[in-house]
C-alpha cells in the first residue's frame, strides 16, 4: 500500500537535509521524501519552483504532507499545492507543526500505513499545546 | 496594464517602457527595501525583488510585445520562480490573478475590477487584511481609489501616503511579528515595494 510521502521545506538547504537525515533515520527508505532549503539564488530562503520539484519527487498516491519552518516556506508551499493538477491537489497538505519534530512524527505514522489525514493530525498534535 | 485614465491606450513601445520603469524603480531601491526589512524581517526583500525586476528586464523584449493578461501572467511567473520568500509568492499571485481577470483590451472599469481581484488574491495568500502593515496596506486604499474614480495624482499620494503609515503600526503577520512591539517605527518593505512600482506605474500613465 502506498505510504503519504514528505516534504520538509525550511529556509535552510542545511536545516531541511538535517530533519531529512532525522526522518530517514526512524524510518529508513519505507517513506517517499524529499526536502528543500534556500531561495532561488542558493540563499537562505524558499523558492516556489524547487518545492513543486520536492513535491513531485515525494508524490504518493497516499498523498504528500509538507513540513515548513517560517512565513515565506508556509505561503510557498501554499502556492505550490494550488498550481498542481487539480487530481493532485487535494492530496497534498501543508502541516501546521514544528519541522523537525513534525517530520519525524508526519514520517513515523506513515510508515505505520496512516491515512494522509491521520498523518497530518499527528504532525499537528505538536502545535496544539 | 490599463490607463487610470481610460483605455489602454499602450503600444509596444509604451508597455516597454512601462515594464522597465518599474522594474528600474525596484531595482534602484533595493538598498532602501533591503535596509527596511533588515530593521524588522529577514533583510532579504531588496536582493530578492531585484533578482526578479532583473529577470523580467533580461525578458524585455518578449514581455514587451504580448498582451496585457499574456505579460501579467509572464511577469506573475517570473517573480513567483526568482524572488522566492513570501514576498515572491504574494506578487507572484497579485500578478497571475491579474492576468486572469484582466480583459485584452480593458477599460477602466474591468481593470479596475481586474486590480481588485489581485488584491484579493494577496489577502488570501497572505491570509491577510489591511491595518496588519503588510502590502496591503498600500494595496487597499489604492484599489479603492482606482475603484471610485481617483486620477493617477490621488493614486500616487495615496501609496506613498499608506506606505508610510505602515511605520507606526505592530506587525502582525510575517517575519515582523515576532518582534512584537519592536516592529513599531519602522516602514513594512513590501508596501514600500508595492508603493514604488505604484508610483512608476502612474508615472507612465501622468505623461500625456
Amino acid at each position: 500500500m502506498a505510504k503519504v510521502g514528505i516534504v520538509i521545506v525550511s529556509h535552510s538547504p542545511k536545516v531541511a537535509e538535517g530533519a531529512a537525515d532525522m526522518v530517514r533515520q526512524m524510518v529508513g527508505e519505507e517513506v517517499p521524501l524529499a526536502w528543500t532549503g534556500g531561495n532561488p539564488a542558493g540563499g537562505l530562503g524558499t523558492s516556489y519552483e524547487a518545492i513543486s520539484e520536492a513535491i513531485r519527487k515525494a508524490w504518493s498516491e497516499a498523498g504528500v504532507a509538507i513540513l515548513v519552518d517560517l512565513g515565506g516556506a508556509e505561503t510557498n508551499s501554499e502556492m505550490a499545492v494550488e498550481m498542481l493538477p487539480a487530481e493532485r491537489r487535494a492530496r497534498v497538505v501543508v502541516c501546521n507543526a514544528p519541522i523537525v519534530e513534525g517530520a519525524v512524527m508526519a514520517a513515523t505514522e506513515s510508515a505505520g500505513g496512516s491515512s494522509l489525514e491521520r498523518v497530518r493530525a499527528v504532525a499537528e498534535e505538536l502545535s496544539a499545546n | 496594464m490599463t490607463s487610470p485614465g481610460g483605455g489602454t491606450g499602450l503600444d509596444a513601445g509604451r508597455t516597454r517602457k512601462l515594464i522597465a520603469d518599474v522594474a528600474r524603480s525596484v531595482i534602484d531601491a533595493a538598498d532602501e527595501l533591503t535596509a527596511l526589512d533588515a530593521a524588522i524581517g529577514d533583510g532579504d526583500h531588496g536582493e530578492n525583488m531585484k533578482r526578479g525586476f532583473e529577470a523580467i528586464l533580461a525578458d524585455l523584449d518578449a514581455l514587451s510585445a504580448m498582451p496585457a493578461p499574456e505579460l501579467c501572467r509572464a511577469i506573475g511567473a517570473k517573480l513567483l520562480s526568482t524572488v522566492g520568500g513570501a514576498s515572491g509568492a504574494l506578487y507572484g499571485s497579485f500578478f497571475l490573478a491579474l492576468a486572469k481577470s484582466l480583459p485584452v483590451e480593458p477599460s477602466r472599469a474591468s481593470a479596475a475590477a481586474a486590480f481588485g481581484d489581485a488584491v484579493d488574491a494577496v489577502r488570501a495568500r497572505g491570509k491577510s487584511d489591511f491595518g496588519e502593515k503588510t502590502m496591503l496596506d498600500v494595496l487597499i486604499p489604492v484599489q479603492r481609489i482606482f475603484a471610485t474614480g481617483g486620477d493617477v495624482v490621488a493614486i500616487r499620494q495615496a501609496a506613498r501616503k499608506a506606505a508610510e503609515a505602515t511605520i507606526p503600526i505592530l506587525a502582525t503577520r510575517g517575519r515582523a511579528s515576532f518582534l512584537g512591539e519592536r516592529s513599531i517605527g519602522h516602514m513594512d518593505p513590501g508596501a514600500r515595494s508595492s508603493a514604488l512600482m505604484i508610483d512608476a506605474i502612474c508615472a507612465q500613465f501622468g505623461e500625456e
